[in-house]
């Protein structure tokens, strides 16, 4: 079982992420599960109506102002990262959090390195499934990386330059 | 200039440990080549054609004397003892050991020091006029803002991986010594009829593949919300921004998809949800800043026109010096002096470690302790007293500082092209050098006057070829090493690309190629029309006819 970083632990996947491609065919009614967007789109009702956990994901070129205002229906939302290099969602969790006060989980998928965790942190990431080859025990040391920074972030909602004594 | 505190000093600490644990990972086999790539880019190290090169930030270009002598000691300790110059006012050492760097750089720490930022996709140095609080065109002191944009742009965690680099210059003088204009946001920091201080923003300059002037998009950006618009102009970048193809990456393609005005709807509707939210900056803080950037300590001192002049008739290599080095200051009896790093026979920008040692005793002695690089590639001592630069003069000679070539033909502007880059078409330092072998006549060099000659070994314009009077590129002509030369570019204020003259020239034709456009300028200029005039009133094909018609 994959093991995932929340909330700066290291705990058990409960959740199944579903490929791009997935159909509503022979969807389990109570597994919680992530799917893409896709999906969501043409099947929102149906979704909606399962009795397991629903979470959504995004990849790189999507844009989260298309369910902006269907947030509540999601405990989860997953950005892809196709390469840890691809810096858009980190644009979409800071949105995510600050401009659309999503509260439940948003959690880094795909390319997801140790090396960048402490920015995506401070993005509004909560939740970071590493990608597969690494080890999340070692990625946990990145959230110590720094002590100080200087901008706002979800976790500092002041800038540096507010807080100076 | 501005000095640390506790937060700052343990933000580039932190930075040094998180780098000596990555390069160990790598070196280690923890970390592959290519995702330790962009961690070292981050940080500024290339690895290069024959070594690693490590680029080290200079903020907007000022130095202490204390940081000088630091850059001599890792230049002798640790690199073949010179560092490098950049056209972007950072330091560069061509030879670090890999396994070195961490330990430069925890160096670096203790004179608040770092390289972060320095390459990568990433917000990199800001840069600024380098004779900036002591101009006497100066309407606003650039540097709290610099500095302010610095801290700001400090691992910012949105905009770490970004679909390519990303410059932005501020400039607060009547002449724009900033080229903000081609940058991806230019800043000119002004006040308005009423008398408030703001910032006129351009965004989409930019050199390299796809040369273009920046678009201006607001005129009047009150101070408080600098930041929040800035982060305004980078969300949209971050999110739109092309990253298929990273030659049409940079922001300047997407103002032009987008078109500026509609370009500027999007970060006015962004900008909407920031505005006078937590990144309005405060009185606070820019007076925090801005105290850093005080006057020193000037004497009250008379200029000294008639004593400078009796020694300019009885030492003519003095004025001469004195014509193209000194500059005039805001204060009265002071001056600005520009220190060449462009003599004949050493790669223009590059400063050895003794040079460095002096550069930083003569800063102490002259200067109240504070050097400038200029994106030019030379040193300023911006604070000297009149009364003393016929004895600094004498120093400079014998430091190897005093050129007289400042703004003249062989002040070349030249990357590191082909001897050090590992991604150059063709060398460009031998070419920077031969052209000052043929110009080595000062007669002449004054009489042709004000020339800005930029010379790139790539496409990537690091040697700002498309804004040079004279630019030349590095092409690769079936394996060869070309070169292909433009005339008619200008950084300052309205800046103008330069235009092609057509097929590119082999490397020992290039001296001849600038000895005869050099010629139909002096053929046909009037009197005191400088080489960007006569250009501009004669057009292109005088210059072409001559240099081709030559060539068969
Ligand atoms: S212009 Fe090209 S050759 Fe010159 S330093 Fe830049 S990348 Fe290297």
């Amino acid at each position: 079982m994959q093991r995932i970083i929340k909330d700066g632990r290291i705990i058990d996947e409960t959740w199944h992420t579903l490929a791009k491609d997935a159909t509503l065919e022979g969807m389990s009614n109570c597994d919680d599960l992530i799917v893409p967007l896709a999906l969501w789109r043409d099947h929102a009702h149906a979704l909606k109506a399962r009795d397991g956990g629903l979470g959504v994901w995004l990849d790189a070129d999507e844009e989260i102002e298309e369910i902006a205002d269907q947030l509540e229906h999601f405990q989860v939302i997953a950005l892809n990262f196709p390469a840890f290099t691809d810096g858009r969602h980190s644009s979409t969790a800071y949105l995510l959090r600050q401009r659309y006060g999503y509260q439940g989980e948003v959690r880094a998928i795909g390319d997801v390195l140790r090396d960048q965790l402490f920015a995506l942190r401070r993005c509004g990431f909560d939740a970071f499934a590493l990608r597969e080859d690494r080890d999340p025990e070692d990625a946990l040391k990145a959230f110590d990386d720094f002590a100080e920074v200087y901008q706002a972030s979800s976790d500092q909602p002041l800038p540096l330059f507010r807080r100076r004594a | 200039m501005y000095v640390y505190d506790e937060y700052d000093q343990r933000i580039v600490e932190d930075r040094v440990k998180q780098f000596r644990d990555q390069t160990r990972r790598y070196l280690a086999g923890e970390l592959s080549g290519e995702e330790y790539r962009p961690l070292r880019l981050q940080n500024g190290l290339y690895i290069q054609r024959y070594a690693p090169m490590l680029r080290i930030a200079v903020p907007y270009g000022l130095l202490s004397s204390r940081q000088v002598r630091k850059l001599a000691q890792i230049a002798r300790d640790y690199d073949k003892g010179y560092a490098h110059i950049s056209t972007r006012q950072n330091v560069q050492f061509n030879w670090p050991a890999l396994e070195d760097v961490p330990e430069i750089l925890a160096e670096l720490a203790t004179v608040q020091m770092h390289a972060i930022q320095t390459s990568g996709n990433c917000i990199r140095n800001t840069t600024t006029d380098q004779f900036a609080g002591v101009a006497r065109d100066e309407r606003v002191d650039p540097r709290p803002w610099c500095e302010i944009i610095r801290q700001w742009s400090t691992f910012h965690p949105e905009f770490a991986h970004l679909p390519r680099k990303f410059k932005i210059a501020v400039n607060g003088s009547a002449q724009d010594r900033a080229a903000i204009e081609v940058h991806d946001i230019g800043l000119e920091a002004l006040h308005n009829e009423a008398g408030e201080l703001g910032f006129r923003v351009s965004v989409g300059g930019g050199l390299g593949r796809t040369p273009i002037v920046g678009s201006f998009i607001n005129e009047f950006l009150p101070w408080r919300h600098l930041l929040s618009y800035l982060e305004a102009i980078l969300r949209v970048y971050n999110r739109y921004g092309r990253r298929d193809n990273k030659y049409k990456a940079r922001i300047k393609i997407l103002v032009k998809a987008l078109t500026p005005e509609v370009f500027a709807e999007r970060v006015h509707a962004e900008w909407a949800h920031l505005e006078d939210g937590p990144l309005t900056l405060t009185d606070a803080e820019v007076q925090r800043v801005s105290q850093h950037f005080i006057d020193p300590a000037y004497k009250a001192l008379d200029d000294q026109d008639d004593a400078l002049a009796h020694l300019d008739a009885e030492h003519p290599g003095f004025a001469r010096w004195r014509s193209r080095n000194v500059v005039a200051h805001k204060k009265p009896g002071y001056a600005a002096v520009t220190l060449s790093l462009k003599p004949t026979g050493a790669a223009p920008g590059d400063i050895t470690d003794k040079q460095l040692d002096a550069l930083a005793d003569l800063a102490d002695r002259y200067s109240f302790g504070e050097v400038r690089n200029s994106h030019e590639q030379n040193i300023i001592l911006a604070d000297v007293e009149q009364a003393q630069l016929f004895t600094l003069w004498g120093e400079l000679r014998e430091a190897g500082f005093a050129t007289p070539n400042v703004g003249l033909l062989t002040d070349v502007i030249c990357c590191p092209g082909g001897d050090f880059c590992s991604l150059a078409n063709a060398k460009s330092i031998p070419v920077a050098e031969a052209i000052q072998r043929r110009f080595d006549d000062l007669d002449y060099l004054f009489d042709i006057g004000d020339l800005d000659l930029n010379i790139s070994g790539c496409m990537n314009a690091c040697g700002h070829h498309h804004v040079g009077h004279i630019g030349i590129l590095g092409v690769d002509k079936k394996g060869q090493e070309f070169y292909q030369v433009s005339l008619g570019g200008d950084a300052g204020r309205e800046a103008s690309l330069a235009q092609i003259l057509g097929p590119s020239f082999a490397q020992d034709e290039m001296a001849d190629v600038i000895d005869r456009i050099i010629k139909v300028y002096v053929e046909n200029r009037t009197e005191d029309e400088r080489f960007l005039d006569t250009f501009r009133r004669v057009g292109i094909d005088p210059f072409k006819e001559r240099v081709y018609a030559a060539n068969h």
